[in-house]
């Protein structure tokens, strides 16, 4: 990424020895420069150039992991600033605070609660952030472990007297949870204790230049998972610090600025809350810390985070082919759609809240949905017919009747004279399909 | 090691739009409203003036609405009488008015004629101070008739109108240059289309202080990233300079958001988790806003009107000066 064979080559020994197994060094820097071969291969590169080709060659953003089990949370490695450019990778992770002083486990009880489905996603927490309000170190440590023994979520250790989070990080090592922060007065010590349990480190700065001056002393003690936070809490300012770090990053290489990044909501309205957290989602932060638990604004952040993490370039779809829904029998009414997932997970939905056996065909438009794959001639007539005359349907089931979406009536006509199946016309959105198969289907 | 600040040398800007005309200016609105003329990206003054603020307007109809039974609370002794709702609509801090006239439709048993529409439009604009936009019924023939119609009506006002698109701007555009009105050229997702579009509304002799682009906007959840990634493209157009990509940009925020189940499905009908309708509406249709205020949003069009009062609140605190 970024060096070219002849760079590497004007790092390395140049003494041809071939123990790297290529013939030349030379040969070597091209193999390193294509992604073919890994600097470990060199048992002679000094460190120095060592130094230099990895940061040369990292990612512009470095990936650190936090959690273990089924709920490792990876952030930063985006390559990107505008996801029209490429895609976003990972998702913003969502926290919610604890205190230290309250029933944590009570708190930890709601959060491990909040669970969503929507369109085959399930969402939940990803992660909980006990903070030492209590100022009290042993109350601290026993807040954490109460917390750990309720959930598996990543934990996030906020205090920033090393001796609390000592205490509190020994007896939840091996969940590597995220520790918060590392500022200017205790940088030394939060690194130590965080060296020694290989957790992610939180870097606290007062402004940006702070910030990466603290990082520059942080890596210069050998420590590099590190998760950067700027100080800032006024949505504008964050927005603005947020913006800074992924462009230098991206654009200018700056190095202080290649990690993740955290960031806390301060909206005292759970609902302004959510409005201000989904700033920090659209705007580059790896995690975001938040108070509230209410249900409408975690539902509509998750959904965000969700739409803004998908590829823009793919379509998420489901494979196309038939899809049996209940304990289909060849009276079973079929539906069709389009393989869009958004669209196919709407559609299943509401047939299966029908308690009516049905098929459901998610017909492939390449991950289009309705109206857009029919403006694009791709959910039309002229290829449904053919396909639905060829279709196993034929013999799955009795009575050949199609129902379409209302939205494209206009294709009526034409499946019907290619197929030989007789189409019925249903509602127009999905959440219609419930009403219409009690009147016209008996559910 | 300080942190070099670093800022995109932009060269080019969003077009500034002005809605409505004071008496001064020929009109009888009590104030103007500015949208656009930012010079950076969206929020980030630290490197380019943003000299109006999102603008939020509201969505009212000149019949009754087919809306969720929420919306009752709030409207329903007036949404039988557009007056009295745009009245109210001011009352609850709207920016700028949007009636749709939805009663126009050619479908409907009752269909208004393009007389009874400009009726309407004066009615409103003789009773109310805000900003004006008015939407036509959506097809093709009868938005032509009947947004001439309200373009004559409304002469002098400085109303903004549509929505033109690709296969039917013309007449639109005839009535906007007529009556001296802005008009909202709507592009289905596309960014050539956009693009081509503003071009040939430009070529027929629409100035470019009279154009506001309409990117089309998906629901929170439904199509939403598609339109965010449009409009940070066309932000990003413009501000290097493509002046047909710098037209101020409204997002149908309400309206959209509404079609979702989740803003709509009563707690027996929801999915798993989503909790009461009430709060969940409200939320689906602010979050759809706010998203796309991010993506560059200059007018976003609200309907519900606790989502609008958070969005104006959540706009405060973007627009908060962020200077290094
Ligand atoms: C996002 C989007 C896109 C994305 C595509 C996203 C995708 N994966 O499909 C992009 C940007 C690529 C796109 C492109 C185009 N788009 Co487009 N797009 C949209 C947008 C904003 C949202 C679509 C969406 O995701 N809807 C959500 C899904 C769930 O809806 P749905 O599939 O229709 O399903 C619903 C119903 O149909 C029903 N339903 C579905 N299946 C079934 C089955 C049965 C049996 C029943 C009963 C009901 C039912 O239930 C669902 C929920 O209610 C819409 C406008 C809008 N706000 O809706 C325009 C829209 C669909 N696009 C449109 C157009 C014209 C295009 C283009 C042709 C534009 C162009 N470039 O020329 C292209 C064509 C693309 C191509 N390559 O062929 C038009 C279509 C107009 C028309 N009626 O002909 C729309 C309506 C916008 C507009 N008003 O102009 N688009
Ligand atoms: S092992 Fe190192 S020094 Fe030896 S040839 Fe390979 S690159 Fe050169």
């Amino acid at each position: 990424m970024g060096l070219t064979g002849l760079a590497i080559f004007k790092l390395l020994p140049k003494t041809n020895c071939k123990e790297c197994g290529v013939p030349t060094c030379m040969a070597f820097a091209m193999a390193l420069a294509a992604g073919k071969a890994t600097l470990d291969q060199c048992p002679y590169v000094s460190d120095e150039a060592k130094e230099a080709l990895e940061s040369a060659t990292a990612p512009p953003i470095k990936l650190v992991k936090a959690g273990s089990g089924d709920k490792v949370l990876e952030m930063g490695d985006e390559q990107v600033i505008f996801r029209h450019d490429k895609t976003f990778y990972h998702p913003t992770g969502i926290f919610i605070e604890v205190a230290d002083d309250s029933n944590v486990e009570a708190k930890v009880e709601e959060i491990n609660g909040i669970v969503f489905e929507r369109v085959g996603q399930r969402y939940e927490i990803d992660g909980v952030a006990i903070v030492n309000a209590s100022g009290n170190a042993d109350t601290f440590k026993n807040a954490v472990a109460a917390a750990a023994a309720k959930t598996g979520k990543v934990l996030l250790l906020v205090s920033e007297d090393p001796a609390a989070i000592e205490a509190a990080a020994a007896g939840v090592a091996e969940r590597k949870p995220i520790l918060y922060a590392a500022n200017g007065d205790n940088y030394e010590k939060m690194v130590e204790i965080a060296k020694k349990i290989n957790a992610p480190l939180v870097v606290k700065g007062k402004d940006l230049s702070d910030l990466a001056d603290l990082v520059g002393k942080i890596v210069g003690l050998g420590y590099k998972e590190l998760i950067l936070d700027s100080g800032e809490r006024e949505t504008s300012k964050v927005l603005a610090d947020l913006t800074q770090i992924r462009r230098q990053a991206i654009k200018k290489r700056f190095r202080p600025f290649g990690y993740p990044t955290i960031a806390f909501t301060t909206e005292e309205d759970p609902y302004l809350e959510a409005l201000q957290a989904q700033v920090y989602v659209s705007k580059y932060a790896s995690v975001v810390v938040m108070k509230t638990t209410e249900l409408a604004s975690l539902l509509t952040l998750f959904s965000w985070r969700d739409n803004i993490y998908t590829d823009p370039q793919k379509p998420i779809a489901v494979q196309p082919g038939v899809y049996a829904i209940g304990d289909v029998t060849p009276d079973s009414p079929v539906y069709i759609t389009t393989n869009f997932s958004l669209t196919f997970y709407t559609v299943q939905t509401e047939i299966e809240a029908t308690k009516l056996p049905s098929y459901l065909i998610a017909f492939d438009t390449e991950g289009l949905s309705v109206l857009t794959a029919w403006a694009g001639g791709k959910f039309i007539g002229e290829n449904i017919g053919p396909w639905l005359k060829d279709s196993d349907l034929n013999q799955k089931v009795s009575h050949k009747k199609l129902i379409i979406p209302g939205g494209v009536a206009a294709i009526k006509g034409k499946i019907e004279e290619l197929s030989g199946w007789e189409v019925i016309v249903g509602p127009r959105e999905a959440n219609g399909i419930g009403t219409f198969a009690k009147l016209k289907l008996g559910a | 090691m300080p942190a070099e600040i670093l800022k995109e040398k932009f060269t080019g800007r969003v077009q500034e739009v002005v809605l409505g005309a004071t008496k001064d200016e020929g009109g009888t609105r009590a104030y103007t409203v500015k949208l656009g003329g930012s010079s950076t990206l969206p929020f980030l003054q630290f490197e380019g003036d943003i000299p109006n603020r999102p603008v939020i307007a509201f969505e009212i109809w000149d019949i009754k609405p087919d809306w969720h039974e929420c919306f009752a609370e709030y409207y329903s002794d007036v949404w039988e009488d557009p007056v009295a709702w745009a009245k109210k609509a001011e009352e609850l801090g709207a920016d700028v008015i949007y009636l749709k006239l939805r009663g126009a439709d050619p479908e409907l048993e009752n269909s208004k004629s393009p007389d009874e529409c400009a009726k309407v439009v004066k009615a409103v604009l003789e009773n109310t101070g805000a900003p004006l936009m008015v939407e036509g019924p959506g097809n093709p023939d009868k938005d032509n008739e009947v947004l001439q119609a309200v373009a004559e009506a409304a002469a002098g006002e400085n109303i903004a109108i549509g929505l033109a698109e690709k296969d039917n701007y013309r007449g639109i555009a005839a009535a906007a240059m007529m009556g001296k009105h802005c008009i909202i050229a709507r592009s289905p997702v596309d960014i050539n289309i956009l693009k081509q579009l503003n071009l040939m509304i430009t070529e027929m002799g629409v100035a470019p202080e009279k154009i506001i682009n309409d990117p089309l906007t998906g629901g929170l959840g439904y199509g939403i990233e598609y339109s965010y990634s449009i409009m940070e493209r066309a932000r990003w157009g413009a501000l290097i300079g493509d002046k047909m990509m710098a037209f101020p940009v409204v997002c149908l925020a309400g309206p959209e958001a509404w079609r979702a189940k989740e803003a709509n499905a009563p707690l027996e009908d929801a999915g798993p988790g989503w909790g009461e309708q009430k709060p969940r509406g409200i939320m689906w249709e602010a979050m759809t806003a706010a998203a796309l205020l991010q993506a560059g949003g200059d007018l976003v069009l609200m309907r519900h009107p606790e989502a609008a009062k958070l969005l104006k609140k959540h706009i405060e605190s973007l627009m908060v000066p962020n200077v290094y």
